[in-house]
């Protein structure tokens, strides 16, 4: 069953956010289900300008490729490396350990509530 | 055939008769050529390590099986059918496939000859309705007769180089000695889980394995069975996700990736299950659907190769992307991807491409259009996996 944090926020392309100026971005549990055994992540570098809405990398498994969405515009101050030397992380635990990217925030782009993700999604 | 409809008229997809067993395991389900399958239940990668270490466990009653029984059946098969099927040995299978009279593929399919006069053809579930009514055209006027099995058929598949020993652990004692000494491409009738049962020693993995035909009802029991036979030599329930990955890996074709009724056998590298040489007793060629077709086809020069490739960077192609002569700019499209992923064996992405013969030679180096980044790749000699041979 699909976990959706109440305290995190959502995007319709199934990115979560937690935070508010110094944001953690990272896919939510539905996306690593629906994705399968995740084994490439191409993401942003430290110091990338992101515009939310836009791709900013791609997230691939054995079955399909992703590509991944910003949700909010600002600078991108850390990349979680060890998720990309070992992006079974993101598989296992989306919402932790399996984080992407934080991005220092000068714009929120359109974010959902836990709730209205979950609606989104169908997910029970 | 019917489908099965909701009241809001809705075609609903068919469920296997192991339906509620993959529920149990938790599976993933996916809409699969009119059936709702298992996509995977653990993972994708685990279930296809498991294939190539110790062993997996496939429900492929989706597959379609059409028995094909009468004093003429091999005559009709060989008309009907590119390979040249009254050769074939009673309790041997052999891969063929039915092709329209442009030689285009309608099917890849591997029949089985059960005995003289009966045979068991096994068709792609998207193509079974498609098969069915081109065999019965082509049988017009043949002393033989279809039956149309699918439904009540189900095809559980134990792969890997564990499979042996555990299919011999629910067979019949009596029955252990015809198992154990099936060759590649051979079937049998035995007993497994006190069902009668085809075990037929084929698979679309790469690995050493089997499939087991058996009644759709019986087949639950077979399946917990075997579960738990093969638990200990860590055997896992494995779905299409790893079915695809671990086909690729071995070269084999899919439908409707590499093979369509755009396609001849010769494009696919198949030529030879064409057999032009069919021929009755007394010497006369044996006409068969497609043969005018193939024999002009076969004496050309072809437009486009199967080739496979090996990703030297990380993103892997997928099916439909362009292949292309280089990462420079500006380089040419030269064929397109048919299959590509992560191999999860190898530990880098493999695909297989059709491109023109000019780039088709083994070390080529090219390139293909991953999302508007070119990525090389360099072609290499299929299958990208053999399995170790035996100790």
């Amino acid at each position: 069953m699909a976990q959706f944090p109440e305290n995190l926020q959502y995007t319709v392309e199934h990115e979560w956010v937690g935070g508010e100026s110094l944001v953690t971005v990272g896919i939510t549990d539905t996306a690593q289900d629906a994705l399968g055994d995740i084994v490439y992540l191409e993401l942003p570098t430290v110091g990338d300008e992101v515009t939310a809405g836009a791709v900013i990398g791609e997230i691939e498994s054995t079955k399909s490729v992703s590509e991944l969405f910003s949700p909010v515009t600002g600078t991108v101050v850390e990349v979680n490396q060890t998720a990309v030397d070992d992006p079974a992380l993101v598989n296992s635990d989306p919402y932790g350990d399996g984080w992407l990217i934080k991005v220092d925030v000068t714009d929120l782009g359109p974010l959902l509530t836990a709730a209205e993700y979950q609606a989104q999604v169908g997910g029970a | 055939m019917t489908d099965t409809t909701d009241v809001t008229g809705a075609t609903a997809p068919r469920r296997s008769p192991l339906h509620d067993e993959h529920v149990a395991l938790g599976a993933t389900l996916t809409p699969f050529a009119g059936w709702e399958m298992p996509l995977r239940y653990t993972g994708d990668l685990a279930e296809h390590l498991a294939v190539r270490t110790a062993a997996g466990l496939f429900d492929l009653s989706h597959m379609g099986e059409i028995e094909v029984d009468g004093p003429q059946a091999a005559a009709a098969l060989d008309y009907a059918l590119v390979g040249n099927l009254t050769a074939l040995a009673v309790g041997r299978a052999r891969y063929t496939m039915i092709c329209d009279e442009h030689g285009g593929v309608i099917d890849d399919l591997v029949v089985y000859r059960l005995a003289d006069e009966r045979y068991m053809i096994v068709a792609n579930a998207s193509n079974v309705g498609v098969v069915v009514p081109a065999l019965l055209e082509r049988f017009a006027g043949f002393d033989v007769t279809l039956t149309d099995a699918s439904l009540t058929t189900a095809l559980i598949a134990v792969q890997g180089p564990a499979a042996e020993a555990i299919v011999v652990s629910v067979t019949e004692p009596r029955d252990v000695g015809a198992v154990t000494a099936l060759r590649y491409y051979a079937s049998t009738n035995a007993t497994v889980s006190e069902i009668p049962a085809l075990v037929a020693r084929t698979g679309y993995t790469g690995e050493d394995g089997f499939e087991l035909f058996v009644p759709a009802e019986l087949a639950p029991a077979l399946w917990r069975d075997l579960l738990l036979a093969g638990a200990p030599s860590g055997m896992i329930a494995a779905g299409l996700s790893a079915r695809d990955s671990l086909r690729l890996e071995a070269g084999m074709p899919l439908y409707g990736n590499e093979l369509d009724r755009t396609t001849t056998p010769y494009d696919a590298g198949l030529g030879r299950v064409v057999r032009l040489d069919k021929a009755r007793p007394d010497g006369t060629p044996v006409d068969f659907v497609g043969r005018d077709a193939l024999a002009a086809r076969h004496g050309s020069e072809p437009a486009r190769v199967l080739v496979g490739l090996q990703g030297l960077g990380r993103r892997a192609a997928r099916h439909g992307y362009p292949v292309v002569g280089g990462t420079a700019d500006g380089a040419p499209e030269v064929g397109h991807v048919t299959s590509g992923a992560p191999s999860p064996t190898l530990g880098y992405p493999v695909a297989m491409a059709y491109v023109t013969p000019e780039v088709s030679g083994v070390g080529t180096e090219l390139a293909v259009d991953v999302r508007g980044r070119r990525e090389p790749v360099r072609v290499v000699a299929l299958p990208f996996y053999r399995r170790p041979d035996k100790a």
